[in-house]
C-alpha cells in the first residue's frame, strides 16, 4: 500500500532505476539481454520474457547528464562520420567502451530491430550485430506513401513477425506463446492509452502539463510499454494531471502563468533539456504538445497480428507530408497553439527533410507562427544558445503581436 | 582499329552533355523520357511503358530553390535532382521515381510532389527482408504499383509481355557490362579511371538496346588487343566516382579502377538473375540475391569481404572508399570496411567526395600520398 503513495514522479524514477537494475541482473545471472529500436515490436519479446534494454533511451540519457562527448569521440575515432546520428555514435561507443558514467547497461546477446523511424537504426543495428558477432532481427515497416498502409505492406509485415517469431524461438530454444501475446498486446494497448490520456490533458487551458515531463515520461512508454506497470504510472500521472487541471491550476507554480502554449516538433536536445525549457518558461511558453511523444502511442485491435503490424508502419515518422501536415494542423486547432517550435535535428535527416515544407502549409493553413531551431538530439556540439534565444524571441513578438490583435 | 575509339569517344561524350543526349535519344527513339533516381530503379517497367528511362545522378549546378526545401546536410545527387526538378533542366520528363532506400530519399519524393508539381512522381519501396518469401511477393506487387502508376501517367496499359521484353534487354545490357568490366580490367590504359566511368554513365541518357550494341562492339575491339599493365590498379567503392575531375588525378598518378563496388555501376549488374519465375519475380529474385548492398538489409555485412575478394580477383593494389558526403548509409559502412581491409593488409584511401566540390586540389595531396604508399 505504501507504493500508492508515490507520486508519479517517484514512481517513474523507481521504474527507470529497476529497468536498468534488472537489466544488469539479468544478464549477470546469464540471461539473454537484447537491445531494441525505440519504436520495435516489442510485443514479441515481451511474451518471450526477454530482458530488453533501449539505446535510444539510454543514449538520451547519457545526452541528458552530458556524458556523450566520450563516447562519440570513441566513435568517431574508429572512422564513424560525423554527419551520423548523435544516438547511435553514442551507442556505438558504448557498445565498445561498456561504461558510462551517467548509466551503465548490458552489452546485448541480440539486436531487434524496426526501421519504423528511419532507415538509419538499420544501418546502426546492423553494425552492431557485426561488430559485437551477435544476431539480428529485423522488422522492415515499409514507408506509408499513400493516405493510410496499404493492404500489400501489413501482409508483408505479417510473414516478417512470422520470421521474427521462428527466429526468437530458435535463438532462445522456446515456443512462442500467443496466449502470452494476446496478454502483452492488452497491456500494451492499455499503457498507450493512459500515455495518450495523460498528455492529451495539455489541451486543457491552462494545461496542467509542463510539456516538457512528456519528455521525461516517455522514457516508460519507450522502456515498458508491454508491462502492465507502464498503465499504471500513466494512469497515476494522468489522475495528478487532471486533479491540477480540475483546482484550475497551470503547469508550473502559482504565480508562474501560461501565456503561450506552443507544439514542439522533433525529438528533444537532451543535453539542453534544462535551457531549452527554461528559456520558453521564462517567456511563459508552455510546451503542451509534440509530435515525437506521440509516436509511442500505438493502439490497435489487440486480437489481430495484421492490425498489429499496421499500426508499427502508421506513425508519425513513418507516413507521408500530408499526413504531417494535418496532424500538426489539428493539434493547433486541439491544443489552441499560439506557435510552433521546429527542431531542425542534426541527427534526424527523415524529420528534417520534411520540416521546411511541413512548416509552409501548416502556416498557411492555420496562420499559427512558427520558427525552426538547429539543434542535435545528443550531440552538444550543434545546438546554439544564442540561435536558440534570438529564434524563440522572435516567434514570442509574433505570438505577442497576434494575441494582442485578437 | 579506330572503331572502337571512335565509339569510346562517342560514349564519352554522351556521358559528358546528358541534357544533349538525352535529347538526342528521345529524337532518336521517338520517346518521351522518364527519370529514375537512384538506386535500383526498375528501369525495365519504364522501358515496357513505352519511355526512355533516363538515371538522375545529380550534377554540377547552384543549389538555390532546393534550399527551400533541404538543409545543407542533404546528399548533393539527391538535392541536385531537386534542384533540376525545380529549374526547369527536368522538364522533358514525365515522371520521376524515386525509391525508398534511404531517409533522405523518402523525403525527398515527398517534397517533389510539392516542389515539382508538374513532374509526377511514384515512389517504391523494396523490402529489406528481401529473402523470405513474403518480402519478394511484397516486391513483385510494389513493381506491379509501380506498373500501375506508369498506366496512369501514359495513358497506356503495359502487358506482361511487354515487361519480359525489356526484362531481356536489360538482361542483355547486364551480362554486357559484366563482361565489359572484366574487359576494362584487362585493358587498364585505354579504360583509364575516368573513361571507364563515362563509357557505364552513358547508359543513363540512351536506349538501352543501342547502348549496348555499342559496348559490345567495343568489347569485341578491345578484347583482341594486348592486355595492359596500368601502374596501380585499385577498386572503387562507393555510389558514384565523381566528380570526374577527380579520376583525372587518379590517371595522372598512374591509377586505374579495375573493378567497383559503385551504386552508379557494377551494384547493378553484378548480381545474375534467377532462371525460373516471371520477369517480375526475376527482378524481385535479383534484390534478394544481391550481396553487399548499401541500401539492402543485411546482417552478415558482405561488403568488406566482397571487397577483399574483389581486391585479390583483380590483382588490385588497394581500394579508393568515394564517400558521398552526407550519405549516412555509405558512413555506417565505412568503419566496418575500414576494420576488415586493415585486417587483411589491403591498403585504403577514404575520399570524401561532393559533385559540387569546387575545387578537387585538396584531394589531389591525399591521392599522391597514396599512390606513393602503393608504388
Amino acid at each position: 500500500m505504501a507504493e500508492k503513495k508515490m507520486t508519479s514522479k517517484q514512481m517513474l524514477a523507481a521504474m527507470q532505476a529497476k529497468h536498468y537494475d534488472d537489466a544488469m541482473k539479468a544478464k549477470a545471472e546469464g540471461k539473454p539481454v537484447v537491445w531494441s529500436a525505440s519504436i520495435g515490436m516489442q510485443e514479441l519479446l515481451e511474451t518471450m520474457d526477454l530482458t530488453v534494454v533501449y539505446p535510444e533511451n539510454h543514449a538520451a540519457a547519457i545526452g541528458a547528464r552530458k556524458c556523450a562527448p566520450e563516447l562519440i569521440a570513441n566513435a568517431e575515432g574508429r572512422g564513424y562520420s560525423t554527419d551520423l546520428c548523435s544516438y547511435a555514435r553514442v551507442n556505438i561507443g558504448y557498445a565498445d567502451l561498456a561504461n558510462s558514467p551517467a548509466q551503465n547497461i548490458p552489452l546485448p546477446d541480440m539486436v531487434f530491430c524496426c526501421d519504423n523511424l528511419c532507415h538509419t537504426v538499420m544501418k546502426w543495428y546492423e553494425n552492431l550485430a557485426k561488430a559485437l558477432n551477435i544476431p539480428m532481427i529485423h522488422i522492415h515497416t515499409p514507408f506509408v506513401y499513400e493516405d493510410d498502409v496499404p493492404q500489400r505492406s501489413v501482409e508483408y509485415m505479417r510473414t516478417e513477425v512470422e520470421y521474427a517469431i521462428k527466429q526468437l524461438e530458435e535463438l532462445t530454444g522456446k515456443k512462442f506463446d500467443y496466449d502470452r501475446l494476446a496478454e502483452v498486446m492488452h497491456s500494451s494497448n492499455q499503457t498507450a492509452y493512459w500515455w495518450k490520456k495523460a498528455y492529451s490533458l495539455g489541451m486543457k487551458n491552462p494545461s496542467p502539463l509542463s510539456g516538457f515531463d512528456m519528455f521525461n515520461y516517455m522514457a516508460v512508454a519507450v522502456c515498458m510499454r508491454g508491462k502492465p506497470e507502464g498503465a499504471e504510472l500513466f494512469q497515476l500521472w494522468h489522475d495528478e494531471l487532471a486533479a491540477k487541471s480540475e483546482a484550475g491550476l497551470g503547469p508550473w507554480k502559482e504565480g508562474e502563468e501560461e501565456l503561450y502554449r506552443v507544439m514542439w516538433d522533433g525529438i528533444a536536445c537532451w543535453p539542453n533539456l534544462s535551457f531549452t525549457f527554461k528559456t520558453l518558461k521564462k517567456n511563459g511558453i508552455n510546451m503542451v504538445c509534440s509530435t515525437y511523444p506521440d509516436i509511442w502511442n500505438l493502439q490497435y485491435d489487440e486480437t489481430s497480428i495484421n492490425a498489429l503490424c499496421a499500426e508499427y508502419a502508421r506513425h508519425y515518422a513513418n507516413r507521408n507530408l500530408k499526413y504531417s501536415v494535418d496532424i500538426i494542423s489539428k493539434h493547433v486547432e486541439e491544443y489552441k497553439l499560439d506557435g510552433i517550435i521546429y527542431h531542425s535535428n542534426r541527427s534526424c535527416k527523415l524529420m528534417d527533410f520534411r520540416t521546411y515544407e511541413i512548416q509552409r502549409q501548416v502556416q498557411e493553413r492555420t496562420g499559427v507562427p512558427s520558427v525552426i531551431f538547429d539543434g542535435d538530439q545528443t550531440d552538444p556540439r550543434i545546438f546554439s544558445e544564442a540561435q536558440y534565444e534570438t529564434r524563440i524571441q522572435a516567434l514570442l513578438e509574433v505570438m505577442a503581436a497576434r494575441k494582442e490583435g485578437k | 582499329m579506330a572503331d572502337y575509339k571512335a565509339l569510346i569517344s562517342e560514349l564519352t561524350r554522351i556521358a559528358s552533355t546528358p541534357d544533349k543526349s538525352i535529347a538526342e535519344s528521345m529524337k532518336e527513339t521517338g520517346k518521351e523520357a522518364f527519370g529514375c533516381f537512384p538506386l535500383h530503379t526498375p528501369e525495365e517497367l519504364v522501358y515496357a511503358a513505352g519511355y526512355l528511362p533516363v538515371g538522375l545522378w545529380g550534377g554540377k549546378t547552384d543549389l538555390k530553390l532546393s534550399d527551400k526545401f533541404l538543409q545543407g546536410f542533404c546528399c548533393t545527387i539527391i538535392k541536385a535532382n531537386l534542384e533540376f526538378g525545380m529549374n526547369g533542366t527536368y522538364k522533358m520528363l514525365k515522371g520521376v521515381i524515386i525509391p525508398a532506400l534511404c531517409d533522405t530519399l523518402k523525403c525527398v519524393s515527398e517534397n517533389w510532389i510539392y516542389a515539382c508539381p508538374d513532374i509526377p512522381v511514384i515512389p517504391i519501396v523494396y523490402p529489406m527482408l528481401r529473402k523470405i518469401e513474403g518480402g519478394e511477393k511484397y516486391c513483385v506487387e510494389e513493381f506491379r504499383h509501380v506498373q500501375k502508376r506508369l498506366e496512369e501517367i501514359s495513358g497506356r496499359a503495359i502487358p506482361d509481355k511487354a515487361i519480359e521484353a525489356a526484362f531481356i534487354v536489360y538482361e542483355d545490357y547486364r551480362a554486357t557490362m559484366r563482361e565489359f568490366v572484366r574487359v576494362a580490367s584487362d585493358h587498364p590504359l585505354t579504360f583509364d579511371a575516368k573513361t571507364r566511368h563515362l563509357v557505364i554513365k552513358a547508359a543513363y541518357f540512351m536506349d538501352k538496346i543501342k547502348y549496348t550494341y555499342i559496348v559490345k562492339d567495343i568489347i569485341n575491339e578491345v578484347k583482341q588487343l594486348p592486355k595492359e599493365k596500368a601502374q596501380l590498379r585499385i577498386i572503387a567503392s562507393g555510389i558514384v566516382s565523381e566528380p570526374v575531375e577527380l579520376l583525372d588525378i587518379l590517371t595522372e598518378n598512374g591509377i586505374a579502377i579495375v573493378g567497383d563496388d559503385l551504386s552508379q555501376e557494377s551494384r547493378n549488374w553484378r548480381t545474375p538473375a534467377r532462371k525460373e519465375g516471371t520477369a517480375l519475380e526475376k527482378m524481385a529474385g535479383m534484390i534478394a540475391d544481391q550481396k553487399g548492398d548499401t541500401f539492402l538489409y543485411e546482417q552478415e555485412k558482405y561488403k568488406g569481404a566482397m571487397l577483399i575478394d574483389q581486391v585479390k580477383n583483380e590483382a588490385a593494389d588497394g581500394v579508393i572508399y568515394f564517400q558521398m558526403k552526407f550519405c549516412d548509409p555509405e558512413e555506417f559502412d565505412y568503419p566496418i570496411v575500414k576494420k576488415e581491409l586493415e585486417a587483411a593488409g589491403i591498403p585504403l584511401l577514404y575520399l570524401e567526395v561532393d559533385q559540387l566540390l569546387d575545387s578537387v586540389e585538396q584531394l589531389r595531396t591525399r591521392i599522391q600520398s597514396f599512390a606513393e604508399l602503393l608504388v
